[in-house]
């Protein structure tokens, strides 16, 4: 697989590291969440079949963090984008 | 080699061998002669010799039955010794001077194999009777298990390390062409036109797929003429790689392939730069697959019989070796294919005793064989091959009127070689791979491919076009696709030569042939895992009906060839026998690799030491000159101790122990992870991240500091040392140096993007030495210009200075729980530090320890290390309680509350002391309260950590035990039913010395 960092270009899989879901936003104030709200946070996933925004790291390359739109059915991968930038294409 | 006798089925001319260069070779211990071109098999069979090997389960005499890697009978064991290699098709091994081959699966001899005699008993052997059998008593499994792995031997292996090298290569195209046939060659020359990077690859020696075995014509001369023009002209072209020899064996996603080519097993042995086999890792643009058809054989009885051929592959040998496979032949055919091969053969003077065809008319393509004076029988079939170790003759017998009966009336036909068609299948296993769809083809009677998912298409006979012409054509057509995807928009598909265009006409499905009443002849489907049509007969009935558990179930095409003669054929009879269409019952999952792979070739140069980088320390070399034994700490290699003469290592691990504790000790710990961190919000981010605080913690200050993760686990400890209002510096545990640094970059990436804080791995750029014991301070104040003095330097001070006129840092912390000091200077002034520490120090007896008596210090010390650390303990099991800040929110905070964190009987780290004061504490014991009560006995927590103390003069440990805190001085056991090793503990602080630390603020 080739996985474009959106600094380096298009990259080997094996200099990445897959960092979890990107539609996961850690709470402000942990504190003043439930025990149930805390338990989402920290370990409930959602798995569709098909596409996901996830969070990969350039980890043998710049080592930084950026979003990526991939199909996990297919393994296409649609769009990356920095950590601020909003992923486009991909859903249908 | 002077005057090579021609052996007697070698043609006197023709072919593509070089018969000016003999080569001799030998096959079970006898000598022959082949020639340059040629493969171990066709140098056999030009010798007459066809017994190759015996089948994997029966013993069954098996000899050579294709011409390339869809072999599944003709596996031989090659060259010897630290090379000896297992289960090589004969068909693929390329002839070179002094080879050696044997044959594998038979004792004493492949001509007399005692094992045979399985044969005689195989309808006690269906499928599944291992599993059948051999299930039950379980406790006897294991002596089963030895025997039938004699039994059912595949070949030895090499025992010896591999004594060759082999490369991995990885590379980038345009347009990659899988298979160097006619529709290969053609696809290339379209695409290269254009100026795309192409790569052509293809498993053969030399370029031309069937044409090499083939008197085919282009443009009215030979095929090869043209054959060898198109591959010079690619050759000359700067952005085309041919790679022959080379096999693509799996299609990975996103267009990555990857290919094993041969480069030196054609050789005596692959001498100097040459590896033996090269890995190539290609990310092509666009891949154009033109990888054939296989021909599949018929289901007849004693089909696996030697002398018993695929057709094609009787032409590949008189055309590309010059050696004919026998010299009266029998065909059996269901297709026209058999028609142009018979001819072919008699051109060569092949005797063709008779062609027996099942199909119920004349095809005009038989008739011109019919012309030529030679019998043909329609609605017949061979139902038996007969003869021992090679065919003598064949029974036939004219089909009922719906041909699934033989209708009496049988003939014996005598023959030295039997040459069968049962038409042809595409091989589709990379398109596969690469995971198209494919379409069951009624007329052809095969599947074929039919959409594409990744970027490729599929040209030639792979996609079921079989006529010379029309392959050429669909060629070019596919190579400039492939060439304007990839972004050649201008390409267009090149004018093909003139050439035949023979189809196989009408295909009659023929899948077993029909046996006599009561017959128990084999009729095998699988030849090299001895799988017969009755296998799949009692699997149907034994209520199978998936065919991915059939295949399971009767081993069906789970050899090393993966089933390439067997795929359909199998397919197609367990369809039968289920009553549904073939496509109903679908296709087993092709998977990578196209061929076997070696290890070798796989772990390529990344073996030894070359598997993974050592790291070592600045000081590295002074370690070794002083003759220090190491030990690898994850990548890095530590001293463990340093043995002087006459001493055990426990002596040595001893005197260090308490050399530190009475005078002083140096230890490299340059491979504590350390990270830099600059910017405006580091205390801030540091605050975050640990339990405790940084905020205040003032320049010139070092603290330790626990982090969490956030589901309230411990992730690592460490000091950080503020160097700067804005600077800081982080030490992190060896094995988490990474882990934690990727851990902070999330952090500032993903979580708190505006904090201003870079942080960076400085582990290399510092070299870090702890100097540890009473006199530590004695010897620091003689090579550094910072004051040492108790009142100027605190514990837990920080300061910058020179030492041994080198610019570092000098932190007081103790690992050691003794007065100690750890000085960081740049890597490259690390050695030079160090000797001057021991030179400086020379009077004051200091002397270096290793990580033996570090880790007995910290025991006895009661610090923690990954042992404790193990992802499954929270800050309070491992008493830092206090530390915990209830003023700021932290990583991992909220977790603190979860009920689970919060109940009463975790596990706490608490010591150990051996009861009876010798008897060592197990490594991982299991802290019990009675070892010999009813099982399960309850197990209240596990040793950590265990050594004997000089300190103490007893055996000590850390241990995780279930309310350990309140059950101190409560004697358990230490019990390891692992090693039967038991002792009583008693339990205690886990801070054997200086609880109160007054020897660290001395
Ligand atoms: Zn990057």
């Amino acid at each position: 697989m080739l996985i474009k960092c959106p600094w380096c270009g298009d990259r080997s899989l094996a200099e990445f590291s897959y960092q979890g879901d990107a539609t996961i936003i850690r709470p402000s104030d942990p504190l003043s969440l439930s025990d149930n709200q805390w338990n989402e946070y920290l370990n409930l996933r959602n798995n569709p079949k098909g596409w996901h925004d996830e969070i990969w790291q350039h980890l043998n390359g710049c080592r930084k963090h950026f979003k990526a739109r991939r199909n996990v059915v297919t393994h296409e991968i649609a769009d990356t984008k920095p950590m601020d930038g909003s992923l486009q294409g991909g859903r249908s | 080699m002077n005057n090579p006798q021609i052996p007697q089925y070698r043609l006197p001319e023709g072919g593509r061998i070089d018969r000016s260069r003999p080569l001799s070779f030998s096959f079970n211990g006898r000598a022959y002669v082949g020639y340059q071109g040629d493969t171990l098999a066709s140098a056999l069979l030009a010798n007459g010799v066809h017994l190759i090997a015996r089948s994997f389960k029966y013993h069954r005499p098996r000899g050579i039955m294709s011409a390339g890697s869809e072999e599944p009978c003709a596996m031989v064991t090659m060259r010897q010794g630290s090379r000896i290699e297992p289960n090589i098709r004969a068909t693929q091994i390329e002839l070179y001077e002094g080879l050696v081959a044997n044959s594998q699966n038979c004792w004493p001899s492949v001509n007399f194999d005692l094992q045979a005699i399985i044969n005689k008993v195989s309808r006690f052997l269906p499928s599944g009777f291992y599993y059948k059998t051999f299930k039950w008593p379980k406790f006897l499994w294991m002596s089963y298990e030895k025997v039938i792995r004699h039994a059912a031997g595949m070949g030895k292996v090499a025992t010896l390390p591999d004594p060759d090298h082999y490369d991995h290569m990885h590379a980038y195209c345009d347009v990659l062409v899988v298979g160097g046939g006619p529709a290969g060659l053609m696809a290339a020359k379209s695409a290269a036109a254009s100026g795309a990077r192409v790569m052509l690859a293809d498993e053969q020696a030399e370029f031309g797929g069937t044409l090499c075995g083939r008197a085919e014509k282009i443009s009215n001369k030979p095929a090869m003429d043209w054959v060898a023009r198109v591959r010079d002209e690619l050759a000359a072209r700067p952005d085309v790689t041919l790679l022959p020899r080379t096999v693509v064996a799996s299609y990975y996603d996103h267009n990555m392939l990857v290919l094993n080519q041969r480069t030196g097993e054609h050789l005596p042995t692959a001498e100097g730069f040459t590896p033996r086999q090269r890995i190539w890792k290609v990310w092509a643009k666009q891949v154009v697959l033109a990888t054939g058809a296989i021909e599949r054989p018929l289901v007849f009885g004693n089909n696996d019989l030697p002398g018993v051929m695929l057709t094609g592959a009787v032409q590949t040998y008189i055309s590309q070796y010059g050696v004919l496979a026998g010299k009266n032949a029998v065909i059996f055919t269901n297709n026209d294919s058999a028609y142009d091969a018979a001819a072919h053969m008699h051109d060569n003077g092949i005797k063709i005793a008779a062609i027996i065809d099942n199909r119920k008319q004349t095809s005009p393509a038989a008739q011109k064989l019919s012309d030529r004076g030679i019998l043909i029988f329609n609605n017949h079939v061979v139902y038996q091959a007969v003869g021992s170790k090679h065919v003598r003759g064949v029974n036939i017998s004219p089909l009922n009127e719906n041909g699934d009966k033989l209708s009496g009336g049988n003939i014996k036909i005598d023959c030295d070689l039997l040459c069968m068609s049962g038409g042809w299948t595409p091989s589709v296993h990379l398109f596969s791979q690469a995971r198209g769809k494919l379409r069951w083809h009624e007329t052809l009677t095969t599947f074929i491919p039919e959409k594409s998912f990744q970027q490729e298409r599929s040209a030639g006979s792979c996609k079921g076009v079989w006529g010379l012409s029309d392959c050429l054509k669909g060629g070019a057509k596919a190579g400039a696709e492939a060439a304007k995807a990839a972004g050649f928009t201008k390409t267009r598909a090149l004018k093909t030569p003139a050439a035949s265009n023979h189809d196989m006409g009408d295909i009659r499905a023929l899948w077993r042939v029909p046996q006599p009443p009561r017959s128990q002849t084999k009729r095998f489907i699988d030849f090299q895992d001895d799988v017969a049509t009755s296998d799949i007969e009692l699997a149907a009935r034994e209520g199978y009906r998936s065919v991915e558990l059939t295949k399971r179930y009767t081993t069906l095409g789970m050899g090393t060839d993966q089933g390439k003669t067997s795929n359909i054929n199998g397919l197609a009879v367990l369809s039968e026998e289920l009553g549904k269409h073939i496509p109903e019952v679908g296709l087993t999952t092709f998977r990578p690799p196209y061929t076997a792979q070696t290890l070798g070739a796989i772990s390529g140069p990344e073996r030894g030491g070359h598997f993974a980088p050592t790291r070592r320390s600045p000081v590295h070399d002074w370690h070794v000159s002083t003759g220090a034994s190491f030990m690898p700490a994850g990548l890095w290699m530590r001293p463990a101790y340093y043995q002087q003469p006459g001493e055990t290592m426990w002596d040595a691990i001893y005197r260090e122990t308490k050399h530190v504790r009475s005078h002083v000790g140096l230890v490299d710990v340059s491979s504590l992870g350390k990270i830099d961190l600059q910017g405006k919000d580091s205390a801030e981010f540091l605050n975050r991240c640990y339990i405790n605080g940084f905020a205040k913690l003032p320049v010139g200050k070092c603290r330790y500091g626990v982090m969490l993760r956030d589901d309230g686990m411990v992730f690592d400890d460490g000091t950080v040392s503020r160097l700067a209002e804005n600077h800081f510096m982080m030490t992190t545990t060896t094995a988490k140096a990474g882990p934690v640094l990727q851990y902070l970059e999330y952090l500032l990436d993903v979580v708190w993007p505006e904090l201003d804080v870079h942080v960076v791995s400085a582990t290399e750029q510092w070299c870090a030495i702890a100097v540890a014991g009473p006199k530590s301070r004695e010897l620091l104040s003689r090579i550094t210009d910072i004051d040492m003095s108790n009142e100027a330097f605190e514990f837990m001070g920080v300061r910058q200075g020179n030492i041994c006129d080198v610019p570092g840092r000098i932190y007081r912390i103790s690992f050691s729980g003794e007065l100690a000091y750890e000085i960081g200077v740049p890597s490259d002034w690390g050695l030079h530090v160090w000797e001057s520490l021991m030179t400086a120090g020379k009077d004051l007896k200091v002397s270096p320890y290793g990580l033996e008596a570090m880790s007995i210090l910290r025991i006895e010390k009661g610090h923690i290390v990954g042992a404790e650390l193990n992802g499954r303990t929270t800050a309070d099991d491992l008493g830092f309680a206090a530390m915990i800040s209830t003023r700021k929110p932290f990583m991992g905070q909220r977790s603190l509350r979860k009920p689970a964190l919060l109940e009463g009987e975790r596990k706490q780290l608490v010591g150990l002391i051996s009861l009876d004061g010798k008897t060592p504490i197990p490594r991982g014991a299991q802290i019990v309260v009675n070892p010999d009560g009813p099982t399960p006995v309850a197990m209240l927590g596990e040793v950590t950590s265990n050594c004997y103390s000089p300190h103490v003069e007893n055996h000590i440990g850390l241990a995780i035990v279930k309310r350990g805190r309140q059950r101190i001085d409560e004697i358990l056991w230490a019990t390891s039913p692992l090693t039967k090793q038991r002792v009583r503990v008693k339990l205690c602080s886990p801070h054997f010395i200086d609880p109160q630390g007054e020897r660290l603020r001395g």
